[in-house]
């Protein structure tokens, strides 16, 4: 491959869709309510891991190549608070996406809401986390650029652009894929694309006291503050295809994982219990 | 709301990748037949590439009734959006009522996709599907005979069963290796139905430059016996006791996230929601505590051993067998025990 790839002047420009996600690995008996749901309350909310990558993903980009770097995500006013880690990170612009009509949204729902925003920022890179750890769905990336007719290249492991085009390394599962794509594109970015690179001391200071409206009693802040804040109706998302209202999946029943167990053949670990169990797995079959 | 589609037919994507099918099909068409079965209606096998037609004939041996063939050069090599544009198609055309994929690198790519031009539901990653009724909650309408996607989520935390009784098809993914497939039916023969990809004229986004095929002498998945390690083996160099083991026994040697994180093992022997899931006839348990996310990939194995320090370790309660002690004390008497008996 030419290794002298062509910059486009002006750069690109990258958004970046971050979602904040109750830390799913300290999910205890503490987490867990009587009924057998999960109290999110108790769990820590962290930065979508894979959503890192992407933000990486851009920034290297930028680095690059020159163009702006903007991160969204949609959810609570608590959501600000990846997005304050985000432009300590190097992110220009963030956008809080937040709308009581949105609660309730399936992955449908919130890649229509989230095109909504992105398609408003007309970015020529848009770059997602592969998948989220609360819902392990996968599904918001490649819908959001159905939506949009952006090209779609999931499990993301290297980038290089060339003018109009970015060259692509793709996992898919049985190996490498190598892809020239068209721009606009979206990416679904992977933990293999490296992670993201640490806050730089001097953002710190200049964006911990960031605020989108919603944290700041609807005032907004002004300058490297602000953090931009979008309703549904703000980037013209039709009512009726957000939230509940836009989501044809239903959740039917839910149980929480509680092992019955405990009733297993215990087998001394002695030489005796030992070749007793390897003659009754060979009695059944199960070996031999 | 979309119209009566209850005579719609059960559709599996057959995903193959250089005129070869992948294990998934098979695996979507035992379920598929189930399901086909039980709503009456017929089950078709959706083939798409270049000159792929020779396939069908697997596809009947494993169970389809159907197989709906769209062959075009375009379909050569698997590209999102033109696997995307000639589903939606034939979709439209032929109305199914339930459409699954694998959940494979490609069907995450292309059912999100589909999903959303055709603005219907998805449920990723589903370990089990099944067929019931339904009441929603709020507007207390009754459906019957609706498909009930059923997986883990939260990290594996809970299992939710979800269902899209509204908007048709009704589409999900499977993880790879849960379902069973058919015994091969050896003569069993179908209908091959022809459809033209609508790609005249489509503009594809994406060139696809280079493949590398990573071909990994790894195969969990065919395992009869797995012998699987964790964080609890303490070193790279002690994995070779457990692959000693497994050679006498004839089986795979497979590892828990920390085990591959520790750099104790592979990447692709990874067992468990992130990695591969098994089911093997024996499975031994080698100093793994028992997470659920480790625990969704191996408690269906027909058999387990668990050996753990450990006697709280929640890998006993998935265990038909409990060895409480030191896996390099357990493993060598085992060895030795086998040896001796001839196993
Ligand atoms: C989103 C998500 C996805 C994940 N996906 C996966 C997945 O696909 N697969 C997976 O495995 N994990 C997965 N995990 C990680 C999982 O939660 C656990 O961290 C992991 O399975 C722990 O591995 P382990 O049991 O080997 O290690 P540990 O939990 O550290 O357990 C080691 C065990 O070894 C025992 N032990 C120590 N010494 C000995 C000895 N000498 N002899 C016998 N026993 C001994 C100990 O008692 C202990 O029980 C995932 C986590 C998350 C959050
Ligand atoms: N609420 C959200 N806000 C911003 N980005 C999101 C949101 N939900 C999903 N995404 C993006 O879509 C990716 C896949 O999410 P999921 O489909 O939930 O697994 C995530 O890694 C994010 O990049």
């Amino acid at each position: 491959m030419n290794e002298c790839k062509e910059s486009r002047s002006g750069g690109y420009n990258c958004v970046v869709c971050i979602k904040q996600v109750p830390d799913t690995k300290k999910v205890t008996g503490q987490a867990m309510k009587a009924d057998g749901t999960i109290n999110r309350a108790a769990l820590p909310a962290i930065f979508n891991p894979e959503d890192r990558n992407a933000l990486e993903a851009a920034l290297s980009v930028k680095e690059k190549h020159g163009g702006t770097v903007t991160a969204i995500a949609m959810g609570l006013p608590n959501a600000c608070e990846i997005l304050r880690e985000a432009l300590m990170c190097g992110a220009d612009k963030a956008y809080l996406v937040t709308d009581r009509k949105a609660a309730g949204s399936d992955t449908l729902a919130t890649s229509y809401i989230l095109s909504c925003a992105v398609r408003k920022l007309n970015p020529d890179l848009v770059f997602c986390g592969r998948q989220a750890i609360d819902g392990d769905t996968a599904q918001t990336g490649p819908q959001i650029a159905e939506k949009l007719g952006f090209a779609a290249i999931t499990y993301l492991e290297g980038l290089e652009m060339d003018g109009d085009y970015a060259i692509a390394t793709r996992n898919i599962g049985t190996g490498i894929e190598k892809d020239r794509v068209k721009l606009p594109a979206l990416f679904t970015v992977t933990e293999k694309f490296g992670e993201l690179r640490p806050y730089d001391v001097r953002r710190v200071m200049k964006y911990k006291k960031a605020k989108a409206p919603a944290e700041n009693g609807g005032v907004a802040l002004e300058g490297d503050r602000a953090i931009g804040q979008f309703s549904c109706d703000d980037i013209g998302a039709e009512p009726e295809r957000c939230g509940f209202a836009g989501s044809p999946t239903n959740v039917n029943k839910i149980v929480s994982v509680v092992l019955a167990g405990g009733d297993y053949k215990e087998v001394p670990a002695t030489d005796e219990g030992i070749a007793h169990l390897v003659s009754e797995l060979i009695a059944d079959h199960t070996i031999g | 709301m979309a119209e009566d589609r209850s005579k719609g037919e059960v559709w599996v994507f057959a995903e193959q990748e250089d005129g070869v099918l992948s294990d998934v099909p098979r695996e979507l068409l035992g379920k598929g037949r189930e399901l086909a079965d039980k709503l009456g209606v017929p089950l078709a096998a959706v083939l798409m590439g270049e000159n792929v037609e020779p396939l069908a004939k697997d596809l009947f041996e494993a169970g389809a009734d159907k197989v709906h063939l769209v062959e075009d050069a375009g379909l050569k090599v698997f590209r999102g959006k033109a696997y995307r544009h000639a589903f939606v198609k034939l979709i439209r055309e032929c109305g199914p009522q339930i459409v699954i994929f694998g959940a494979t690198h490609m069907g995450r790519d292309l059912a999100p996709a589909v999903a959303s031009e055709l603005r219907c539901g998805l449920t990723a990653d589903c370990t089990d599907l099944q067929i019931g009724d339904y009441t929603d909650n709020k507007t207390k309408e009754n459906f019957s005979n609706v498909l009930l996607q059923i997986r883990p989520a939260f990290g594996g935390n809970i299992i939710a069963t979800i269902v899209n009784p509204r908007n048709w098809p009704q589409m999900a993914t499977v993880r790879e290796g849960v379902m069973k497939p058919l015994e091969k039916a050896p003569g069993r023969t179908g209908e091959t139905i022809r459809h033209d990809a609508g790609l005249d004229g489509v503009e594809i986004p994406v060139e696809v430059l280079e493949i590398v095929r990573r071909h990994s002498s790894i195969n969990l998945k065919g395992a009869r016996i797995i012998v699987a390690g964790g964080a609890g083996v303490g070193s790279k160099e002690n994995f070779a006791l457990l692959h000693e083991l497994a050679d006498v026994l004839g089986g795979a040697v497979g590892g828990s996230r920390a085990a591959v994180d520790l750099g104790y093992c592979e990447h692709e022997r990874q067992i468990g929601q992130t990695g591969v899931t098994v089911r093997p006839a024996l499975f031994i348990s080698c100093g793994i505590s028992g997470a659920v996310q480790h625990l969704a990939g191996m408690q269906d194995s027909a058999k387990i051993i668990a050996i753990n320090t450990d006697k709280d370790a929640p890998i006993f309660k998935v265990a038909h067998y409990g060895i409480v002690g030191d896996l390099n004390v357990v493993i060598p008497k085992m060895i030795k025990a086998i040896k001796q008996k001839g196993g």
